[in-house]
């Protein structure tokens, strides 16, 4: 039995200080207060002074309070008893299931070698234009999708769930809105897929430090799922609460911020957890979608810059629409090649075009004299939109591509579209299909 | 002396605090034993008898009491045959080696020795017993791929040697004595193929350091002809996340006209490596008709892997680099991303509660930053020939904003700036190197006056579109309209390139100074072109065949068709020559 000390020297915001010796760095310790018990964790050692972060929130622990050491870091129990699961920040269940105690297994584990991740190649489809033909999703890609409050992400990010080709998905929910966390629910389990789901979700109204656990244990297990060959989805909805939390802590811990308060080590932490999305050689594989909501709609706020230089592009979402400008995916060269040889000149020359007609569409707003070239610009715009744009828009990519050279050929001569005379041979449409 | 021990007193973050008995120096190595494991640590700041140290691992279950175990030796990169090609962590770990050895995962506390200690290397002797030897003087030569590998009396040696004896030519592992040598004292040193060199400090034994005038060719249009590199030269590559920084690096790294590649995979996605790591071997590198990855060294060192080891692996590169150059050979070190590694420094600065500089960055970044770009140069070595390293560090600046300390540190210093707009990267016009706030202090592979004039027109071109958005296109002239156009021209058919393109992605100098002299003919071209629908039609024509001429194969039947068609549509609306250009050509030809 490990020992218990029961004098706290320090409390200040969710972090408590206690003379202790033999404690480990990272290491867990349950806190019994009059409020009940708390899981918390080493997080600086000084002599014998113990600090420790409390995830359910150093609110109404006093003094006199019991810390008792466990003598290991944070753990979650992995087994198939897991799916169709609901457990909250910290595994416990949230559902009416029993908890789960066996084949525990180490939370926030080694990095993987590098030198046996293999080079992704499997597009994932999800029958969205946007994503598919433009931004094509690759199994193993991390890509978090930019948004400000208000947007559809969950909405988004439940449709990719229930149309993606995956083996299970794993829902991570960060300070998630109660009425989010039931929409994820309703609509999976209207979808069937609740039976290969696994749900860890920190609800907006639980204590901060709980979130803090929440990717960690859901990518913990995802790893084990993928290294026995599943091909694992995980979802973090919503980043910014996580980075949030570990701000409020590195704050309390007297850290010098470096950005806007944020801690110096932003980047790595949000990397630590984004780079577990892995294609493992032989085995299964994770692909991390994740919201980052972006404060103020500011994409240049530390959380969605950190985030954009460790992610594999990113999807901004605006006015209900994955914006063709932006949002990208960095791994779609890998798979975009391979799917149609038209595939790589429609794309680039359709966002080209694209950005020709905002251009058009804001000499209009100046009053400007339309060309012809504008005006066929301005055709273009509103047949791209309504035909690609639009989220409702479900086809598959193939589908898509055609619609393309009916959008491109319905407004301009081969000419016009910069693309290659070769493709233009092969695929230019006989006829204006589109009008 | 024995070497000292401790204890350690404090963890905070990767940072331990150890009380210590006996003497360390600053940059000393030692491990922290936990349990079974031994982390490798370096000191970092020595304070009376309490030492603080970074760990190059998780510090996960670390305690209080726990033991510090000194090693009497600074941080060292060992040097020798057989790193050609190989996949090394920031601390010189082979990684697949490691992988063979323990799977999936990075386990923690394995160190493994960076050269293969079963390898025969078959070794020519260079001297003769008698000889009178220095440090970094070639002893002899052994095969290592396509170079022959100068094994080096070991850079630490100071003062002069006489050969006593050398192996005969045979096959030697690399801890095998190949030659004994006497100092002045008479004492005798037996010399291997390896030995080890303390990575923050530079190799300098060389004649004299040169100033970088030859190019390095990257095969990028952009670069090559309007924002030079030169051999031995740095430049530096900012731009917000997504911009192209990686990419760049990656054709560059395929494609620069250089010996030896090292790529420094600095605190970024291991995926991106993984491109490189699998990619290689199965390219052919056109100068030597053999793997690319014969001239390729990859230090890993990505964003998940534990931080201290991130700051140490650029040294880890920039000394491998050193070592290669000692042999005459001339070396590109990419480093990608410099910012991670300002960002590691900054978090061991916090952690030591280091008075913070601007955004937290600690006040000597300056100075590291600079010091680590000048262990790139042209030298002369001892024996006459040449060698050089070539320094190019992505930066990854917060928010995508230049006035940032780390890309303001590294403008100071280096001799050429490629920035990345989110503009142009937003529209696809790739390399989004932005052309109007680049510059470059070397040299290109055209005639300068030419590029000049050309360069001219993209800042020409930048404005009349700046004027266009207030006075529309109807309010501009028939002239300034063409000179707009034949801006976009340059751009899409020049400045962008096709990085994923068989052809286009790499664009010999040869053909940059043939392509560049028709673009100049169409550039200075006074055309006849009545309306504006009309200049527009004609460069939507000529641009469409432009681009299938860029992506045709070099000096194929259809690439000359192609120019023919281009210069037969040029001719048929050409009236003159711009006055300046004609002036320009006239006194240059
Ligand atoms: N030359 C290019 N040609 C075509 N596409 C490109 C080119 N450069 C970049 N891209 C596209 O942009 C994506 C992002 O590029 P890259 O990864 O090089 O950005 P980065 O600047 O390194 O970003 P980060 O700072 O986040 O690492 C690529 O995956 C690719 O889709
Ligand atoms: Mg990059």
């Amino acid at each position: 039995m490990r020992k218990v000390y029961s004098r706290i020297e320090a409390i200040a915001g969710n972090v408590i200080t206690v003379t202790a010796r033999g404690a480990r760095y990272d290491e867990l310790a349950l806190v019994n207060s009059a409020h009940g018990q708390s899981l918390a964790q080493v997080i600086r050692l000084d002599q014998d002074k113990v600090s420790l972060q409390v995830f359910s929130g150093a609110r109404g622990i006093s003094t006199g309070d019991e810390v008792r050491f466990l003598g290991h870091s944070m753990q979650v129990s992995f087994s198939e008893n897991l799916l169709g699961r609901i457990f909250d920040g910290s595994g416990q269940p949230r559902d009416n299931g029993p908890s789960l105690e066996e084949n525990l297994i180490e939370v926030g584990g080694p990095a993987v070698n590098p030198a046996r991740r293999i080079i992704p190649r499997n597009m994932i489809r999800t029958g969205i234009p946007m994503i598919d033909v433009f931004n094509t999703l690759v199994e193993s890609q991390k890509l978090p999708i930019f948004s400000v409050s208000g947007e559809p992400y969950n909405e988004l990010l439940a449709r990719i769930a229930l149309q993606a080709e995956v083996d299970l998905i794993i829902l991570g929910g960060i300070g998630l809105k109660y009425d989010d966390y039931l929409y994820f629910k309703d609509t999976l389990e209207e979808g069937g897929a609740l039976s290969h789901c696994i749900f860890f979700v920190h609800t907006a109204s639980d204590p901060t430090v709980e979130a803090l656990m929440v990717p960690d244990i859901s990518l913990a297990v995802a790893e084990q799922f993928a290294l026995q060959g599943k091909r694992v989805l995980v979802l973090l909805s919503d980043m910014t609460n996580f980075a949030d939390a570990l701000k409020e802590i590195a704050v309390t811990m007297e850290q010098v911020p470096s950005n806007r308060g944020y801690p110096g080590d932003l980047y790595s932490q949000l990397a630590s957890r984004y780079e577990k999305a892995v294609d493992f050689e032989g085995a299964g594989s994770i692909t991390i979608l994740s919201v980052t909501t972006m404060p103020g709609d500011d994409v240049t706020h530390p959380i969605p810059d950190n985030t954009g230089y460790i992610t594999e592009g990113q999807f901004y979402l605006r006015n209900g629409r994955i914006e063709p400008f932006g949002s990208l995916s960095r791994l779609k060269q890998l798979v975009n090649s391979r799917t149609r040889k038209d595939h790589r000149a429609i794309m680039d020359a359709m966002i080209t075009l694209y950005a020709a007609y905002l251009e058009s569409q804001e000499k209009r707003s100046m009053g400007f004299r339309m060309t012809d070239w504008d005006n066929k610009l301005l055709k273009y715009g509103g047949l791209f939109e309504e035909k690609m744009l639009d989220l409702s828009v479900n086809i598959p990519l193939e589908e898509a591509l055609d619609l393309g050279w009916e959008i491109l050929a319905a407004c301009f001569t081969p000419a016009e579209t910069g693309l290659r005379s070769e493709l233009i041979a092969e695929f230019w449409p006989a006829r204006e299909a589109v009008s | 002396m024995p070497n000292a021990t401790g204890k350690i007193i404090g963890v905070n973050g990767n940072l331990i605090s150890v009380e210590v008995e006996g003497n360390v120096a600053l940059n000393e190595v030692g491990y922290a034993v936990v349990g079974a494991q031994r982390l490798k640590s370096e000191v970092i700041r020595i304070r009376g008898n309490r030492a603080e140290m970074q760990v190059f691992e998780s510090t996960r279950s670390i305690g209080i009491g726990d033991r510090v175990e000194f090693t009497g030796e600074l941080l060292t990169v060992e040097l020798g045959p057989g790193l050609l090609s190989r996949v090394f962590d920031g601390l010189q770990n082979p990684l697949p080696e490691v992988a063979e050895q323990h799977g999936f995962f990075l386990p923690r506390g394995v160190y493994m020795a960076p050269l293969d200690r079963t390898l025969k290397w078959q070794f020519a002797p260079a001297v003769a017993p008698g000889d009178t030897v220095r440090a970094a003087d070639t002893l002899g030569t052994v095969p290592e791929g396509i170079f022959q590998h100068c094994i080096m009396v070991p850079f630490h040696m100071r003062g002069s040697y006489q050969v006593v004896s050398i192996a005969a030519p045979g096959e030697y592992t690399v801890d095998t004595p190949i030659a004994e040598l006497k100092d002045a004292a008479g004492e005798l040193h037996q010399v291997t193929m390896v030995f080890e060199w303390p990575v923050k400090r530079p190799i300098t034994h060389f004649a004299q350091r040169l100033r970088p005038t030859e190019q390095m060719v990257t095969k990028v249009r952009i670069i090559d002809t309007f924002l030079p590199v030169a051999l031995g030269g740095t430049y530096c590559i900012p731009g917000p996340f997504g911009a192209g920084k990686t990419v760049l690096q990656q054709v560059t790294s395929r494609n620069a006209d250089v010996d030896i590649v090292i790529i420094a995979a600095v605190g970024e996605r291991a995926g991106e490596v993984v491109e490189t790591l699998r990619e290689f071997p199965k390219l052919t590198d056109p100068r030597t008709g053999r793997s690319l990855m014969e001239r390729t060294i990859i230090i890993c060192n990505t964003s998940s892997m534990p931080v201290a080891a991130r700051e140490a692996s650029v040294y880890t590169a920039v000394t491998i680099a050193e070592y290669y150059r000692q042999m005459g050979l001339h070396i590109l070190l990419l480093a990608d991303s410099t910012s991670r590694w300002a960002q590691a420094m900054r978090e061991m600065s916090g952690r030591l509660e280091e008075i913070p500089g601007e955004e937290a960055f600690p006040a000597y970044l300056e100075s590291v930053v600079a010091s680590f770009y000048e262990r790139a140069g042209l030298v002369e070595l001892n024996n006459s020939k040449k060698g050089s390293i070539t320094i190019g560090g992505t930066v990854s600046p917060a928010g995508g904003n230049f006035e940032e300390p780390v890309t303001q540190a590294t403008l100071k210093v280096v001799g050429a700036f490629h920035g990345l707009s989110r503009d142009r990267a937003n529209a696809r016009r790739y390399p989004a190197i932005d052309p109007l706030d680049s510059w470059s202090k070397y040299k290109g592979c055209n005639d300068p006056q030419r590029t000049e004039y050309a360069r001219d027109i993209i800042f020409k071109g930048n404005e009349i579109s700046q004027m266009m958005k207030v006075v529309g296109e109807e309010g501009t002239s028939i002239s300034d309209y063409i000179t707009y156009q034949k801006a976009e021209f340059l751009d899409r058919v020049y400045l962008q390139q096709d990085s994923f393109h068989p052809i286009d992605a790499a664009v010999s100098v040869e053909r940059q100074r043939h392509v560049f002299e028709l673009l100049f003919s169409i550039l200075s071209a006074e055309l006849k072109l009545e309306n504006q629908e009309e200049a527009r039609d004609f460069f939507n024509t000529m641009r469409q065949y432009f681009l299938d001429y860029n992506v045709a194969e070099w000096q194929s039947e259809q690439f000359k068709q192609l120019e023919d068609r281009i210069r037969t549509l040029l001719k048929s609306k050409q009236i003159g020559i711009d006055p300046v250009a004609k002036e320009l050509v006239a006194s240059t030809d």
